[in-house]
């Protein structure tokens, strides 16, 4: 279980994060929802150890995850960016692989590009993409690489931060089917950041909504609708009117 | 009272920033230092940074040498014949090459071309999130990106230095023998005479120490590189404005060690 305990973060004079509580049960999806610029990104962040809280502690199963070998922790995390932030000065299947071909995790070089194209088929990439640059691919091609490299080293955990930014309807429809294939399959724990209340309805197991710096609700995706919280209303239904106020 | 203050306190901000950047410099230098010596080691991207910082930088290198030598010889030869010394442009040429010239044009050089390059491609790595994507794969940035790059540009800058002096001295040899009227064979004689091995040596160890400046300058500024495209393209000028700066006030302080009497 990950567990976030009183979280607070501050950039200069904005305060970010406000005493976030939150607890994500193993292998369970828990997609965080909230407005653009109300610190999910910096929430992820936090757990990965990218950004240190100003206050609060993090544990994962119990251990705080500013204890122990850095390195061992990172090695049970996957993320996938929402850039895809993929190496633009190696092929894709290096990409993929990247975990594979140094460090702990390290297997001969055709071991890595075996499991690379195994991971890439998974994801729906042919072996023709392997030796490809990642600025030869379209927006979803890279996401779907992306994807690849997250679960390149079978983690434990796995972030997704926006999936489906920047992609049409339809892409977007195909990256959250395989994003819960993959979860369901491979039994992870899974956080995912979003807006996009499509990807919530097709990825979620729990929700959880940060508003105001803080975890305003949180429960399972069967009891979103009926939550009766206006501030998740307005957001689920995508209204200009309500509590959340919105510029103009 | 604020119209006076206003100039002082911008003056002491200046100050405190530009003291708060040299700190922030030697912390980068001290975490280079360190992770230079602590394993892992990534000696594919050593190998990697190396041609690109050595080898495909001869061209630049080789061409500024040619001509800076070729005019030098012109230079001499037209002030030498003043006071009738035509004859120093050998032992001019060279000494001036190796000592000076030599390591300053090749670590200017290697600022614009590889403190630029640098730069913009790990400040592109850090606004797209490549470099937080490095961290979560349990690869850190300093150890992956940044030492191969020092470790290559102090390795190969030397090398450099010592192929842009070689070339230098033959532009000068060039231009003395065709143009100036010397002999061929004296004017090698020449050179090689009034050459000392320190001239040389000490030019080597600048083309390090410029090395180390250029490559530490633009990991730092690419690091430090703010969003957006606009970040990047300041990062990458920031990188070689204070390199360039660097190695013209490193080279003062070096001469000055190494042959103040």
């Amino acid at each position: 279980m990950i567990a976030l305990e009183e979280i607070s973060k501050t950039f200069g004079t904005n305060q970010v994060l406000r005493g976030v509580e939150l607890e994500i049960a193993t292998g369970r999806s828990m997609v965080i929802i909230g407005g653009s610029g109300t610190g999910k990104s910096v929430l992820l962040k936090c757990i990965l150890g990218l950004v240190t809280p100003d206050a609060g502690r993090i544990t994962i199963d119990g251990q705080d995850i500013t204890t122990g070998d850095r390195d061992v922790m990172l090695s049970r995390f996957g993320m996938l960016f929402q850039g895809g932030a993929l190496f633009d000065s190696m092929p894709v299947w290096q990409n993929v692989a990247f975990r594979l071909l140094s460090g702990r995790l390290r297997r001969s070089r055709d071991d890595a590009r075996a499991v690379a194209l195994a991971k890439l088929r998974r994801v729906g990439l042919g072996a023709d993409v392997a030796d490809r640059y990642p600025a030869e691919l379209s927006g979803g091609m890279q996401k779907r690489v992306g994807l690849a490299r997250a679960i390149a080293a079978d983690p434990e955990i796995i972030f997704f931060d926006e999936p489906t930014t920047g992609l049409d309807p339809i892409m977007a429809g195909v990256i959250n089917t395989l994003i819960r294939e993959i979860v369901t399959e491979l039994g992870v724990t899974a956080v995912t950041i979003t807006h996009d209340m499509s990807s919530v309805r097709a990825i979620a197991d729990d929700v959880a909504m940060l508003h105001a710096g803080k975890i305003r609700w949180t429960g399972p995706i069967g009891a979103m609708d009926d939550a009766g919280d206006p501030y998740l209303e307005q957001f689920v239904h995508g209204r200009a009117e309500g509590p959340i106020e919105a510029l103009r | 009272m604020t119209g006076l203050t206003a100039p002082l306190a911008s003056v002491g901000r200046s100050t405190l920033q530009f003291l708060a950047s040299i700190g922030r410099v030697s912390l980068y230098v001290v975490q280079i230092l360190r992770h230079m010596v602590t394993p892992p080691f990534y000696p594919e991207e050593l190998l990697k940074a190396v041609l690109r910082i050595g080898y495909f930088s001869l061209p630049v290198v080789g061409l500024t040498a040619l001509f800076t030598g070729a005019a030098l010889a012109l230079q001499i030869f037209a002030g030498g014949s003043r006071f009738n010394a035509e004859a120093v442009v050998p032992s001019i040429v060279a000494i001036g090459m190796v000592r000076e010239l030599g390591p300053v044009l090749v670590g200017l050089m290697i600022a614009g071309r590889v403190g630029a390059s640098v730069a913009a491609e790990i400040g592109t790595m850090k606004v797209t999130e490549q470099i937080d994507a490095l961290l979560t794969l349990s690869t850190h940035p300093m150890k992956y990106l940044v030492v191969p790059r020092v470790l290559a540009a102090v390795l190969t800058v030397p090398i450099l230095v010592a192929i842009g002096d070689s070339i230098g001295i033959l532009g000068g040899y060039l231009v003395g023998v065709t143009t100036l009227g010397f002999n061929a064979a004296a004017y090698l004689q020449n050179t090689v005479d009034f050459l000392e091995q320190w001239d040389v040596l000490s030019g080597l160890i600048k083309g390090g120490v410029f090395g180390f400046v250029v490559a530490t300058m633009g990991c730092y500024h690419g690091m430090s590189s703010a969003r957006g495209a606009q970040g990047v393209g300041r990062a990458t000028i920031n990188a070689v404005v204070s390199s360039s700066a660097l190695i013209l006030a490193s080279n003062y302080l070096l001469t000055s060690i190494f042959f103040s009497a």
